[in-house]
Order: structure tokens, then C-alpha cells, then sequence
């Protein structure tokens, strides 16, 4: 029954809010979908208590069938065991408070309650998703989430950057969807189920079940005939991980994604939707318990993706997208956690960095809407003074993001625990000789650097210095519309005469907004001290209760284990990025820009993403473009219609020109005519009858 | 159950309902908006009479039994018999036809040339309709079969756009030609096993060599209809020609008959040719889905784009039929069903806008979502629909194909499965270009949201959308003994080889 409740409450709250806006108005929406969070929220917490602490058992709330065809068989249900209690948490406890922050971040917004249904119908897909207890309910929360996704990313429809970012994280998500779509089958032809208990127990049974590949054969090729199913499958669903979870080469949507209003991303694009990725993987974790290889690819592509996404975070501009490509690269952290086989350590980062995600993205949303919808760093400065609050929350966000916390000890920030235990768990697989172990650890070391440099430059060129924008009245945040306008210019009203030379326009949020930033705050500071005894520390083996496959209890916890220095050199990297970004942020106004200038096409291939989107656009838009028109014009409408219809119809017409050319009206025509005919009708009965006769 | 003929009823109701309207006409000297009135007054009432009937018809029906039911047969000029029966395979396909005439009446109040014999033509198409779907004689539903034809030809060729003779003729062309080889084969059949009856045809195996040409003189046939790669031009040209409720029965059910005969024929009458040609049928369905998705892309005119799109969804019919498991059967069963409910509410979505603003321009449109936000919100469910996205019914048949399919081979599947992203792809482009961004073209300020016609079109199709996704079960459950049957049979005859 509360299982029930907290899955259908955002649901009917979503229902209710998107059906009838009209009627029951902006404010009650808002009541309503918020409260029903809230409501679900609470529920939650006591789930996850009673699960941890109360003696509540793992169980399966069935609700009523989905697809039932020969063994392809679906139940709607509400799975509750350990790894779905912390999703449970973790989604709608962030919901809630994006919920509550949302009602003053967009106040403004004449579309208010559409923005508040879609937010509910998200939280729905999400808790579908992660309390599914067969593949097919997870696509549908995975496909689902997508499509909240695409409606809030592109909530501002007159803005066409809005639209083509929905369009291509929709796509982009689409590819991935593909790879596991593919993957579920897969499950269906090695092991006759798609439910996950039962998959589990034949793959148990039959754990080198494989795919045999006839074609191949027919085609001449003898090698790789029979591919183990176990690891086709582990890739294929890993495709669909790195589309949802925005990793290298499917992560491109992730930052466009900022078009969406700021609550979006902090929600979807940062604690919740893009960990569905990694949620999946630790879901399955025993088919990847014994698929060496495609754990490696998760390991190799966390990685990669933690260190790309960091150095791209390095010469971003927009508050947003520093954020974001931070988003993308933990998420590489938590990849990789998994990949070694330390499950726990993944889910303990997705939970810490819910926390201090959706934090940074609050605070940053509070930073954009104290300075008028303004988000490039570079018109931004010394806002510490005007918005300290928002500033205190982005540093202990920060503080967090980094890992910062003092090793050997059990003092830390969120971060320090889940981020430092995934690099540990790295550096263990690597010196057990795990595939991929060492690259993760010096990526994982690397990215650790970049972090600290990039968050502490985006905190200093924020906060400190002088402030850089337009000045004052000239219009910034006027362009945007939604309502903000009034809003704009009612603060820039309000504190324009008192303003110092040097000092930023800004004002602090309404307390609706600060509160959840609090939380979170409490939350980023807490959370690893609190929990990392029960996710990734003694307490593991019956905190998970056999939710992940644990086989790897060494990485697991890996903090007794590992050499000194690897403990300590999280820390002293960190150290250094912060010092970095200090001198060349922090202590004089134009270094930045200036190194930016100096390292010309490194900067700019920094600044443009390595290009992938560029490339991409040739690549795939273009070349769908290209393959319709020419498949449409080339294909249809030259070859298929110009060889069949009207082709027939060519034809018959030059057949009855000459037909009637023939019809002459001489007679001596027509009698050669005959003659011709003659001869050819007794030649033909000659041939057959002499070759009867033969 | 009761000796009253139930099916024929349906059958012909319709058709009553047409010479009712054809005997009015007589008796009225002119035409007038007010007799019009009655006209559609009649047509709507007919079609909700065969629609009442066919509930009732589904409250009797016994979904665990296989085999027909509700069989008449009557000796007619023997071998030919009137016989006629429904299986959970045609009745779901009836149902539909049942279901969304009513909603073809409806939204045929813009026609107001000539709409007696508009009715009358609508009314007589239904009864084909039913007809082939129930027929259980290969001539009965030849005479349905082709008999469909000839209102859809006149359909569109008077009340159509402005190069409506050009897509009339192609129409016609093409069906024909594939109809004229289905009817060679039908006679030597008949000649060849002594009987025209089906279910006894069912049951006859025709030599592997015949089966051959008996199978490639019925796939020219169907593919034309479903239509297949390379024969699916007709189908764009028609859609942009044909009025609103015309494209919404081409789309609908007309398509349907291809997939239809293909299950009712080619699967249990000629195992053995089936599974030669199934390398073939999954190379055409696999270009279908992606060579029509691409296509599709690039279209600039709504209704091409969508014509297209059926063409790429029934590439997953075709690959699911061919498959020959029950997950693909079932799967293409069930694809048909909600590609009729989803692509005829796209036509009709068109046919909204069309009507407001006299083209079909793609570039005419853009933010409609400011003038017409309930209109945008049914437009994003079906756009939804058509991607295939869970919680609507076209996930379903696409999942369904794809994983009978997989089981066969892996790389078809894969081939499909592009179609996803690509379905995605050109379905949201067009959605955006209509519906999202600002109102550039001034014509469109003055555009009206829904009327209480419109949400009465889109209604039950929304709801039958959403349900068919989230319980498809029960639909599943229904057509389960029918693809049992054709299952079943097929591998049992492969397997006799």
C-alpha cells in the first residue's frame, strides 16, 4: 500500500496538474503535484528506514500484467529490496525539493503548471523505472524518463535552442535505448525470461550459454562463431547505460540539456535520470560478474568519459555547462566504480552525488536568477557579496564535488567518501590485474586534478573579484521573457541606486528557494559520514542483503587495503588544482583570459568539446539528410516510379505510337505483314516438331 | 448462441445503410445542406449499428477458443459457398474497422460536394471491409477484396485533392496487378484442391513447387496493399490526395489487408515457400523500416510524411509475420492494430489543421502549441505513438516483432531496431515544426483550438492509444489462439518436411 502510494501519487499528481491547469489554476498545481511529492518522499524515507533498520524484507508488490507472450513475460510491480529503497530515496527525495524550489524559481512563468505536472510525471517514470522488477518495466521508466526529459528541455518552446537540445537528447538517447532494447532480447534468446529474479537464476545455472552465428559461417568465416551470450548481452545493455548516462560518444546531448529551466537539470540532468545508467548496471551486476569483458568496456569508458568531460569543464563559460560536464564526468566515476566490480562504491557516489549535484545546480539556478538570467561566468563577479548564502551552499557543494576530507580519518564531505572509495576500488582492480583497473585509477587521479581546478575556477569567477557584466539597465535578462521581465526589473529597481562601483546587481533568492539549497547542504556535508559504514564499509554485505552482486568484497572497501600514498593522493591533487585556480583566478582579474588566449587551439578545441558535435552534425544529420533526398528523389522518384508506373505508362504510350505508325492503310504493307507472320509460325512449328522428333 | 446470422448483420449493414442513403437521394430533387444533414445522420447511425453489433458480437466471442466462430456457411454455386467466420485475428481487425468509422463519418463533415454518394461509397467500403476480414471463401473475399477497391478508387479520385486522377490511377494500378496474379492463383487452388472453402484450404498442402507460385502470385498482391518495398509509391500519392476520413481508412484498415492476407494465406497454405522467402521478406521489411524512415525525414508536405512512416511500421508487421513464432505473429497482430489506431489519428490531427488552413505545407505551420495547446497535446500523444514509446500501443507491436525476430536472426532485428532512432527522428522534427516555437506565419494567428467534433475524434483514439500500452494483456490475450493456429500449423509443416 505505501509502495502503491508512493509510486501513483506524483503520477496522479502529474495526471491531474497536466489535465486540468486550466480549471484549478497555477497555485493549486503547484500545491498539489509538490505535496503529493512531498507526500511520496516521506514514504520513502520510511521504506528505506524500515528496510535498513526496521526489518523490513525485500519484496515484490505485484500491480497487473503487462505482456504475457510465450515466456516474454512483463508485470507491472513495485520491486523493493536495498538498491531500489536508496533510488527511492535519492529520486524523490530531490524531487520534493526541487518541487518546493521550483515554486520560486519560476514563479514568473505563466506555464507554471505544465512545468509542475511534467516535474511529477518525471519523479512517476523514475520511481517506475527504478522499482521494476522485469526488463520491460525498466524500459518503460527508462523511455519514460527520456521523454520527461525531452518535454522539460525543451519546456520553452519559442526558443529553437531549446527545441533542437530536445530533439537531440531524445535521439541521442534513442541510440543508446537501441543497444538495450537489443540487450533485453538477447536476455529472451539465451535464457527464455526477461524477469530479473529468473534471469538471475538461469544465468546462475548456465553461465556460458552462447549465441551461435550461422551467417557467418554461410558467409565463409570460421573464426568467432559462438560469441559467450553473457557478454553480448553485458555490452548491449551498457550501450543503453552510457545514452541515458551521457557517456563519451553518447554524451553530447547532456550539455545542451541546459536549455531546459535550471530545476531540469538539477532534477533530471544531474541527481536522478543520468544515474539510470549506472542504477541499471548495479541492477544487473550479476551478468557482469561474469562478463569480464563487457565490465571492462564499463570500466575503460568510465574512465575515459570522467577524464574527458573534466578537461572539456576546464574552458567552459557557462555556469550551466561547467556543471553539466562535471555531471558527466562523476557519472564516469561511478561507471568505472562499477566496472571493477565495486557496485556498492557506484551506488554510494550516485547517492552522495545526488546530494552535492543537485546542489551546485540549485545554486547555480539561484546565481542565474539573482543576476537576471545571466550565465556566462565572464559577466558574472563578486556576487559573494550580494547572494552569501547562495555563495556558502555553492562552496559546500564544491567542497563535496571535490572529495575534500582528511584521509585515515572518518571526516570528510560527502564526496570524500564515495569518490575517494571509487579511485581506491580502481587502484585495487588494477594491482589484482582486473582489465582496465590501472587506466581508471590515473584517469580517475587526472580527473581528480581537473575537478578541483574547474569548480574552484567556477567559484572564484563567480564570487570574487569585481564584477564584469553589462552595466547597470543595460538590459541584461531582458531578452528572456517568461514573465522574469517584471522580476527583473522590479529588483534592478530595488537596489539599483545603492549599488558600490565594483559590485554585482544581484539579490538573494526568496527563502523557497533557499531552504532546499539547506537541505542539500546538510545533505553534501553529512551524507558520506553518515552512510558510507552501510554502502561501502563493513556493514555492506547485509546493508545490499544480496540487491548487488558482492563478489568483490576487497574493493568493495577498499580503504584497508591500498598503499599510503594512494589514499593521499586524491587529497594532494585536489590541493593543487585549488592552488592552481587560485593564482590564475583568483588573485588577478584578465590571467584566465590571457592563458586562454595564449593556448589558442587547445583552448579552442577545449572550448568546443573536442568537436564532437561538429563532427557529429557532418556526420549524422547531414547524412541522414542526404540519404533521404537521395533515396527519395534517386530512389523513388526516378527508379521505382520511373521504371514501374510511369515507366509502364511510357512504355504502352511509344508501343501505341507505333502500333498506330503500323497502321498505314496500304495494302501491300499489310499482305508483307502476313507473309512475315506466315513464315515465322511455320518456322517455329518446324523447330518443335524437329525437336520432338530429336 | 442464437440462429440470428450476428456476422452477416454486421456485414451488411453498412451496405443497407448505403442503398438507404442511395433511395433518399432519389426521393429528393436537390441537393441542400439540410438533406445532407440527413444523409450523414444516416451514415453515422448506420455505422454506430454495425459498430453495436460487433460488441455484441465480442461479448459472445470465445477468446480461448481457436478455430472460427460465428460461421455461416451457405452453398451458393458450389464449389463457391457464402461462408463466413471470425477468429480472435479477423474479429480484432473488424473491431477496428467498426471502431473507426464512426470517427470517419464524423470527420467528414468538411466534404460537402455530392455527400450522399460520399456516404453511400464510405458505407459500402465498410461492408468490404468486414468482408474480407470474415470471408472463409477464397472467392467471397476476392469479391471483398477487390470490391474495397473500387469505392476507394472513386473516394479519391472525385473528392481527392488537386491531382487526385493521377493518384487514383496509381492506386488502382498497382492493386490491380497484384490482384489479377492473387486471382490466377485462386483458381488453380480451387482446381488444384477441389474446394474454395479456407479453413479446408488450411488444412491442404499444396506440393513445395506449386507453393512457390502460389505464394509469389499472393505476395504481389499483398505487398502492394500492405505496401511493401518497392511497391509502396501509390501509398504517398494517395494519402496526399484522398480527403481526410480516406486517408484515414487507407492508413487504418486498407493496409491491414496485406498483413491480414499474409497471415490468413501465405503462412498456412504455403509453409514451405514461406520459409524459402523469408531471407527475402526480412531483407524488404528491413529496408522498408529504414529506407522509408529516411525518406520520410525529408518530406515537406504532413500527410507524405506519414504515408511514409506506415510504410516504415509496416516493415515491423511484415518482419514479425515472418519470423513465424508466436512473438512475432502476435507482435504484427498487434502492430497493425495500433498503427491503425496511431496513424489514423495522425491523419485526422492533419486533417484538423488542414481544414483550418488549406495545405499541407509543413513550412505553412510552426507554434501552432500558442494558439492551440489541447491541439498540440493530442498531436504529441499519437507523434509519441508513432515513435513507438512505451506506455502507448506502438511500443508494443514493435518490441513484440522485434524480439521474434531476434530470435531468428539477430542482425533483421538490428536492421529494425534503427528504425526506432530514426522514427524518432522525423517524427519529433515534424512535430516541432508544427506545433513548438512562435507563430511566424500571420494566417495562423487566428487559428481555433478544438471543437467538440474534434475532441470527440480524438478521445476515444487517445484512450485507446494509452490503453492498448499499458494492458496490452488483454488484446494479447484475445489474438493468442488465432496466432496459436498460425504458429503452430507453420511449424508443424516445416517441421513434416
Amino acid at each position: 500500500m505505501i509502495e502503491l502510494a508512493i509510486l501513483f501519487a506524483p503520477a496522479f499528481a502529474a495526471a491531474v496538474a497536466g489535465l486540468f491547469q486550466k480549471p484549478l489554476g497555477d497555485r493549486l498545481c503547484m500545491a498539489l503535484t509538490t505535496g503529493l511529492v512531498l507526500l511520496a518522499a516521506g514514504l520513502s524515507l520510511y521504506v528505506f528506514a524500515d528496510l535498513t533498520w526496521g526489518g523490513g524484507q525485500d519484496r515484490v508488490i505485484a500491480i497487473a500484467p503487462f505482456v504475457d507472450v510465450a515466456g516474454f513475460t512483463s508485470n507491472w510491480s513495485i520491486r523493493i529490496d536495498t538498491l531500489s529503497a536508496v533510488m527511492l530515496v535519492v529520486v524523490t527525495s530531490v524531487s520534493a525539493l526541487v518541487h518546493v524550489y521550483s515554486i520560486g524559481y519560476m514563479a514568473q512563468d505563466p506555464h507554471r503548471a505544465r512545468f509542475f505536472s511534467f516535474l511529477s510525471l518525471f519523479t512517476f517514470a523514475m520511481l517506475a523505472l527504478v522499482t521494476a522488477n522485469d526488463f520491460l518495466q525498466m524500459f518503460f521508466g527508462w523511455e519514460g524518463v527520456g521523454l520527461a526529459s525531452y518535454l522539460l528541455i525543451g519546456f520553452w518552446y519559442h526558443k529553437p535552442s531549446a527545441n533542437d537540445a530536445a530533439i537531440k537528447a531524445f535521439v541521442t538517447n534513442r541510440v543508446g535505448d537501441v543497444g538495450f532494447a537489443l540487450g533485453i532480447m538477447a536476455c529472451y534468446l539465451a535464457y527464455g525470461t526477461i524477469a530479473f529474479d529468473k534471469l538471475f537464476a538461469a544465468i546462475a545455472a548456465n553461465p556460458h550459454a552462447g549465441f551461435h552465428f550461422e551467417f557467418l559461417r554461410a558467409m565463409g568465416i570460421h573464426a568467432a562463431l559462438n560469441a559467450p551470450a553473457l557478454e553480448v548481452i553485458g555490452v548491449l545493455l551498457f550501450i543503453g547505460a552510457m545514452g541515458k548516462s551521457a557517456q563519451l560518444f553518447l554524451h553530447v546531448w547532456l550539455p545542451d540539456a541546459m536549455e531546459g529551466p535550471t530545476p531540469v537539470s538539477a532534477l533530471i540532468h544531474a541527481a536522478t535520470m543520468v544515474t539510470a545508467g549506472v542504477f541499471m548496471v548495479c541492477r544487473v551486476s550479476p551478468i557482469y560478474e561474469l562478463a569480464p569483458f563487457a565490465a571492462g568496456m564499463i570500466t575503460i569508458t568510465g574512465a575515459a568519459t570522467a577524464l574527458f568531460a573534466a578537461t572539456v569543464g576546464l574552458a567552459q563559460n557557462d555556469i550551466k555547462r561547467v556543471v553539466a560536464y562535471s555531471t558527466c564526468s562523476q557519472l564516469g566515476y561511478m561507471f568505472f566504480a562499477a566496472g571493477v566490480g565495486a557496485y556498492g562504491v557506484a551506488m554510494f557516489h550516485l547517492f552522495t552525488h545526488a546530494f552535492f549535484k543537485a546542489l551546485l545546480f540549485l545554486g547555480a539556478g539561484s546565481v542565474i536568477h539573482g543576476l537576471h538570467h545571466e550565465q556566462d561566468m565572464r559577466q558574472m563577479g563578486a556576487v559573494r557579496r550580494a547572494m552569501p548564502l547562495t555563495w556558502a551552499a555553492m562552496l559546500i557543494g564544491t567542497l563535496a564535488l571535490i572529495g575534500f576530507g582528511l584521509p585515515g580519518t572518518s571526516i570528510g564531505f560527502a564526496g570524500f567518501f564515495s569518490k575517494d572509495a571509487a579511485i581506491e576500488a580502481a587502484y585495487a582492480a588494477g594491482a589484482s590485474g582486473r582489465f582496465g583497473g590501472q587506466f581508471a585509477f590515473w584517469a580517475s587521479i587526472a580527473a581528480a586534478f581537473l575537478t578541483s581546478f574547474y569548480s574552484w575556477r567556477l567559484l572564484f569567477m563567480t564570487f570574487e573579484g569585481k564584477f564584469r557584466g553589462a552595466a547597470h539597465g543595460n538590459g541584461h535578462g531582458h531578452e528572456q521573457v517568461h514573465g522574469h521581465n517584471d522580476h527583473a526589473a522590479h529588483a534592478e529597481a530595488a537596489h539599483a541606486p545603492a549599488l558600490a562601483a565594483g559590485a554585482a546587481p544581484a539579490h538573494e533568492s526568496p527563502l523557497v528557494m533557499l531552504l532546499p539549497l539547506g537541505v542539500l547542504a546538510f545533505g553534501a556535508t553529512f551524507a558520506g559520514m553518515a552512510f558510507a559504514g552501510l554502502f561501502v564499509g563493513a556493514g555492506a554485505p547485509g546493508f545490499w542483503n544480496g540487491a548487488l552482486a558482492l563478489a568483490h568484497g576487497e574493493a568493495a572497501h577498499g580503504h584497508h587495503e591500498v598503499p599510503v600514498w594512494v589514499v593521499w593522493a586524491p587529497l594532494v591533487v585536489t590541493l593543487v588544482g585549488f592552488v592552481l585556480a587560485f593564482l590564475i583566478y583568483g588573485l588577478r582579474a584578465g590571467v584566465g583570459a590571457w592563458i586562454a588566449k595564449a593556448t589558442g587551439p587547445l583552448n579552442a578545441f577545449l572550448v568546443h568539446k573536442w568537436y564532437f558535435d561538429e563532427i557529429y552534425h557532418v556526420v549524422w544529420v547531414n547524412g541522414a539528410k542526404g540519404l533521404g533526398d537521395l533515396l527519395w528523389k534517386g530512389g523513388d522518384k526516378r527508379l521505382i516510379d520511373g521504371l514501374g508506373p510511369h515507366g509502364a505508362v511510357a512504355a504502352m504510350r511509344l508501343g501505341a505510337r507505333n502500333l498506330r505508325r503500323a497502321q498505314t492503310g496500304y495494302l501491300y504493307h499489310y499482305s508483307f505483314l502476313m507473309l512475315l507472320a506466315v513464315v515465322a509460325f511455320g518456322a517455329f512449328a518446324l523447330w518443335t516438331t524437329g525437336r520432338l522428333g530429336g | 448462441m442464437s440462429d440470428f446470422p450476428l456476422l452477416s448483420a454486421m456485414i451488411f449493414t453498412p451496405a443497407a445503410g448505403a442503398g438507404l442513403i442511395i433511395l433518399a437521394r432519389q426521393g429528393m430533387r436537390q441537393e441542400s445542406p439540410a438533406q445532407d444533414g440527413v444523409m450523414r445522420a444516416i451514415a453515422l447511425v448506420a455505422t454506430l449499428i454495425t459498430l453495436g453489433l460487433n460488441l455484441w458480437v465480442l461479448r459472445a466471442f470465445d477468446a480461448q477458443a481457436s478455430g472460427f466462430q460465428f460461421v455461416e456457411n451457405v452453398p451458393w454455386a458450389p464449389p463457391f459457398a457464402y461462408h463466413v467466420g471470425l477468429d480472435g485475428l479477423s474479429l480484432s481487425l473488424v473491431l477496428l474497422t467498426t471502431a473507426l468509422m464512426p470517427l470517419c463519418i464524423l470527420a467528414s463533415r468538411t466534404i460537402t460536394k455530392r455527400v450522399a454518394s460520399y456516404m453511400a461509397l464510405f458505407l459500402i467500403l465498410e461492408s468490404t471491409m468486414i468482408g474480407v476480414f470474415s470471408a472463409l471463401d477464397l472467392i467471397l473475399f476476392y469479391v471483398f477484396f477487390e470490391g474495397g477497391l473500387i469505392p476507394m478508387f472513386i473516394i479519391i479520385g472525385v473528392w481527392g485533392g488537386a491531382n487526385r486522377v493521377y493518384a487514383a490511377f496509381k492506386f488502382f494500378l498497382y492493386t490491380l496487378l497484384g490482384s489479377i496474379l492473387m486471382l490466377v492463383a485462386m483458381i488453380a487452388m480451387a482446381v488444384m484442391a477441389g474446394t474454395t472453402s479456407i479453413p479446408e484450404l488450411m488444412r491442404f498442402s499444396f506440393a513445395p513447387q506449386v507453393q512457390i507460385w502460389l505464394w509469389l502470385a499472393f505476395f504481389a498482391s499483398f505487398a502492394v496493399k500492405l505496401p511493401m518495398w518497392p511497391v509502396h509509391t501509390w501509398l504517398p500519392d494517395a494519402h496526399v490526395e484522398a480527403p481526410t476520413a480516406g486517408s484515414v481508412v487507407l492508413a487504418a484498415i486498407l493496409l491491414k489487408m496485406g498483413g491480414y492476407g499474409f497471415l490468413r494465406f501465405s503462412l498456412p497454405m504455403f509453409p514451405d515457400a514461406s520459409a524459402y522467402f523469408t531471407p527475402m521478406m526480412f531483407a524488404l521489411s528491413v529496408i522498408a523500416v529504414i529506407y522509408a524512415s529516411l525518406v520520410a525525414f525529408r518530406q515537406t508536405d504532413m500527410k507524405k510524411l506519414i504515408a511514409y512512416s506506415s510504410v516504415a511500421h509496416m516493415g515491423f508487421v511484415t518482419m514479425g509475420i515472418f519470423s513465424g513464432n508466436t512473438l512475432g505473429v502476435q507482435g504484427a497482430i498487434f502492430q497493425m492494430i495500433s498503427h491503425g489506431i496511431i496513424s489514423g489519428a495522425l491523419f485526422l490531427c492533419v486533417g484538423v489543421v488542414y481544414d483550418r488552413m488549406h495545405t499541407r505545407e509543413i513550412a505553412a505551420y510552426g507554434g501552432l502549441v500558442n494558439r492551440m495547446p489541447v491541439y498540440a497535446a493530442f498531436f504529441l500523444l499519437f507523434t509519441l505513438g508513432n515513435v513507438g514509446l512505451p506506455g502507448t500501443s506502438g511500443f508494443i507491436g514493435e518490441v513484440l516483432t522485434m524480439t521474434g525476430a531476434f530470435t531468428v536472426n539477430a542482425w533483421v532485428a538490428l536492421g529494425a531496431a534503427l528504425g526506432m532512432i530514426l522514427s524518432a527522428v522525423y517524427a519529433l522534427t515534424l512535430y516541432r515544426r508544427v506545433t513548438l516555437g512562435v507563430i511566424e506565419n500571420p494566417k495562423l494567428q487566428n487559428m481555433l483550438d478544438l471543437d467538440g467534433t474534434e475532441w470527440a475524434l480524438f478521445v476515444p483514439l487517445a484512450a485507446a492509444a494509452l490503453l492498448l500500452g499499458f494492458a496490452p494483456h488483454y488484446v494479447l490475450e484475445f489474438t493468442k489462439a488465432a496466432a496459436g493456429v498460425v504458429v503452430d500449423g507453420y511449424s508443424a509443416a516445416l517441421a513434416a518436411r
